[in-house]
């Protein structure tokens, strides 16, 4: 067992220190943060992602209320599922093509509420980086907070539920929510660009070529550290033995809307 | 295999991920906000921003508010860790 874990863990980093090597012979390219930037989305699709997001902003505050109500203990869990949310999306971290760019974090909340709630908790920390960091940006919110806190987390949740179904272990499943969760935000980011500024040659299909084809690699390494911390946290909370968690797992096991 | 031995793999394996491509490439490592500019310039050139952030911090502002964001997370983190062990080593001497 320990052996073969070993196996895994220097193949990790066989694999890491390959990708790195490929990339030093290619030019490092500048990517870009993880948010389309304030007033770089036209007006009518700013205004669009907006109202696309704002129902799933409307139903994860429903969501979190009937958390709340049917199990108040778990407000605990909650705070702890946005906190992590605000670490993790405040870590900028290196990655190989030579530019930085950060997890979401949105894959914990994910599993343990499913993805409604993550639109509320993943916009406030999108909203603090709008007002505080010019991080992203209020018009462009609504876009940022669809990739992040909604198409994410929906994302993560049915790689979870997937995995969960056909009976793989719940540490690999978590992983990959957390990392689906994370890819899958910038994949939808590259698409929000991608329409609203089509290439004049090849349309939207070249841009999104463009767009997603830069950051892609950046993020891939990141969505693998984001799955692994998501696991690394699930298992310290799991070394616990409290009321909120073995309520928490009996809703985890049960089926939610 | 422990937990503990688990989780300083997983550990190493996060730290490793960010500190091979700083080792091995030569780069700025910015976070390139600058970049989905050009990129946009490059595709449509006649793009006007129509809006530009609220507040325009100086760098070391900025770090210091990531700085905030990332502690406030952590300390609630730190919390209700401390709270659950708290409680299970409660429930543990009953």
């Amino acid at each position: 067992m320990v052996k073969l874990k070993r196996k895994t863990a220097a193949s990790t980093a066989l694999l890491i220190i390959g990708f790195t090597l490929f990339l030093l012979v290619n030019e490092p390219q500048a990517t870009y943060a993880m948010h389309i930037m304030e007033g770089f989305l036209p007006v009518g699709w700013a205004i669009f992602w907006w109202v696309a997001f704002i129902p799933f902003f409307i139903l994860g505050v429903r969501a979190i209320r009937k958390i709340t109500k049917e199990a108040p203990e778990l407000k605990l869990m909650l705070g702890l599922a946005a906190a992590f949310t605000f670490v993790l999306s405040a870590l900028k971290i290196p990655s190989v093509t030579g530019s930085s760019s950060h997890p979401t974090g949105t894959g914990l909340g994910t599993v343990m509420f499913g993805p409604l709630p993550m639109s509320v908790l993943g916009s406030m920390v999108l909203l603090f980086q709008a007002v505080l960091l010019a991080h992203g940006g209020l018009t462009t919110l609504g876009a940022n907070a669809f990739s992040m806190a909604v198409a994410g987390p929906a994302a993560g949740y049915a790689i979870y539920r997937l995995l969960m179904r056909s009976g793989s272990k719940q540490g690999l499943a978590i992983f990959s929510a957390a990392a689906v969760a994370d890819l899958a935000t910038y994949i939808v980011t590259s698409i929000q660009l991608a329409v609203a500024f089509p290439a004049v040659e090849g349309g939207i299909i070249a841009s999104f070529m463009k767009f997603g084809g830069i950051f892609a690699i950046t993020q891939i390494p990141l969505a693998v550290s984001e799955g692994l911390l998501t696991v690394l946290i699930w298992n310290w909370l799991q070394s616990f033995n409290t009321d909120e968690l073995s309520i928490l797992k009996r809703r985890m096991k049960g089926e939610r809307v | 295999m422990s937990r503990s031995a688990k989780n300083i793999w997983i550990l190493a394996i996060v730290i490793l991920l960010a500190v091979a491509p700083l080792i091995f490439i030569n780069a700025e490592f910015g976070g390139a906000d600058g970049a989905a500019e050009e990129m946009i310039q490059t595709i449509a050139p006649h793009y006007e921003p129509w809006a530009s952030p609220l507040t325009e911090v100086p760098g070391e502002t900025e770090s210091m508010l990531f700085a905030l964001q990332a502690a406030i997370g952590a300390g609630i983190i730190g919390y209700v860790i401390g709270l659950f062990k708290g409680k299970s080593e409660k429930t543990k001497q009953q």
